[in-house]
């Protein structure tokens, strides 16, 4: 049951994009067309799900022991990197075919600060290491959402006739911000 | 202690980080097919895409897949395409040089200026105010060099409020012709010895009122061609380059000499 909540918590009413502000460039950097938002959501849930679990021990069997939990932003920043990279590598070899689905977007999210971001709440909540792997799975799965429905505004919004002056990111940060209201409506559930 | 301790823990991490990449490096290395690298060193490296692709990564991959032609790349020309001929294994495409080529004469001693122009000095903000610009003739050369900028190998210079096309620097990749607002930058065979330097569709008696060195659409040339290798596009010469034989008898009789010969004689004709 409380897996469930911090699912539907993380995924909808606390959407990272649109609730927590993290994770908005490539929000708005790769939303312009439907196909490369789902790409790079893909890209997202899978570091972000798999960053969480190790960020999880190395901050509960590194840093605790040895007194330093001052230094998880180090290295969490530090862990996530060098895992993104040692999968893409692996990736490539095991798999091409999701290699080349994940294409560009793996090493662009290495640093974004929505992986850090979770990383970082996994650990200001205490959670343990099941909850950290839901709870980091849930925040990137609705960071696809988020992208991939504002990707279809976008596609929209481009095939309009808008105001000259509005045109690109104005349009953009406006949807944005309707999106997120919409979000809003999520805060009832729980 | 304090210190010790982070910076210990820190810099072991990073080092077990890096063996660790390393490894899985070694691990899971995907072997490349040796020709990408090939083809990939032997182009020139300059990124210019004039080949059609985004880099020359890119050109590289699609001449391994037998999508690109191999004489794509403008900048190695000749040498680089037999090169990766060879390593495809495949008889090397007959190879044609191409330059941009700028369709206008008018300089400052053709073409009088019709108004002081104190604004932006780019080619495009120029050619958008009213009257398309601050030169007599709204088709012809702004003169303010944004193919300059775009050129990445030096090959196009202004002079005169005219730009010049430097044929033995030119890899003919297109930057220029893409930038220029009027359009009147072509990229041709650089075996076309003849060629019309204008671009004006004007009337004659229009031409001659705004450019000393305009075609005036006389059609005089395309009935002097024995070969039936000039045709009017719209009120301008253009020449054909598969059926001219550059025997020179348009230039004769053009009268607003306006049809060059490249070579020695375009420099005289241009003074």
């Amino acid at each position: 049951m409380n897996l469930l909540i911090i699912l539907i918590s993380s995924m909808l009413v606390n959407n990272f994009v649109l609730s927590r502000f993290l994770g908005i460039c490539p929000f708005l950097g790769v939303s312009k067309r439907t196909d490369t938002a789902m790409g790079m959501g893909l890209a997202v849930i899978f570091v972000i799900t798999i960053s969480s679990a190790f960020t999880y021990m190395i901050y509960t069997f590194l840093l605790v022991p040895l007194h330093v939990e001052y230094l998880y932003n180090i290295a969490f920043i530090l862990v996530i990197a060098a895992l993104v990279q040692m999968l893409e590598m692996v990736i490539q070899k095991v798999s091409p075919t999701l290699y080349s689905a994940l294409g560009v977007y793996l090493p662009l999210i290495t640093t974004n600060c929505a992986v850090l971001g979770v990383a970082v709440l996994n650990m200001q909540e205490g959670y343990n290491l099941i909850e950290s792997v839901v709870n980091g799975f849930a925040a990137s799965a609705g960071f696809a959402l988020g992208i991939t429905l504002f990707a279809g505004v976008r596609e929209r919004i481009a095939d309009n006739r808008i105001l000259r002056a509005m045109e690109g990111f104005p349009i953009a940060m406006i949807s944005a911000g309707l999106m997120a209201i919409a979000f809003f409506g999520f805060k009832g559930l729980i | 202690m304090e210190i010790l301790t982070p910076f210990l823990l820190l810099a072991g991490l990073g080092i077990l980080l890096g063996l660790a990449i390393g490894l899985v490096a070694k691990r899971f290395e995907v072997p490349q097919d040796p020709k990408f690298t090939q083809i990939r060193e032997s182009l020139p490296g300059a990124n210019c895409g004039g080949c059609g692709y985004a880099g020359c990564d890119a050109y590289a991959k699609a001449v391994l897949e037998g999508k690109a032609p191999l004489t794509s790349c403008v900048v190695g020309g000749e040498p680089v395409s037999r090169t990766i001929a060879g390593i495809m294994g495949v008889e090397q495409d007959t190879f044609e040089k191409k330059v941009a080529f700028v369709m206008c004469s008018g300089d400052t001693s053709h073409a009088q200026d019709k108004m002081r122009y104190d604004g932006v000095q780019h080619c495009l903000e120029a050619s958008m105010v009213p009257g398309s610009g601050p030169k007599s003739c709204p088709y012809g050369c702004v003169g303010f060099g944004t193919c300059v900028t775009a050129c990445k190998f030096d090959a196009i210079h202004v002079e005169n409020r005219l730009a010049h096309v430097d044929e033995d620097k030119c890899v003919g990749c297109g930057a220029c012709a893409a930038v220029c607002p009027k359009n009147i930058i072509k990229i041709i065979p650089k075996s076309m010895k003849v060629r019309v330097q204008c671009s004006g569709q004007d009337r004659g008696r229009d031409v001659r009122l705004v450019c000393e060195a305009g075609c005036l659409g006389c059609t005089l040339c395309v009935r002097t061609c024995p070969e039936k290798a000039i045709y009017m596009e719209g009120n301008v010469a253009r020449i054909d380059p598969s059926k001219c034989v550059a025997c020179g008898a348009c230039i004769a009789k053009c009268p607003a000499k306006v049809i060059h010969m490249v070579g020695a004689e375009s420099e005289t004709a241009a003074d």
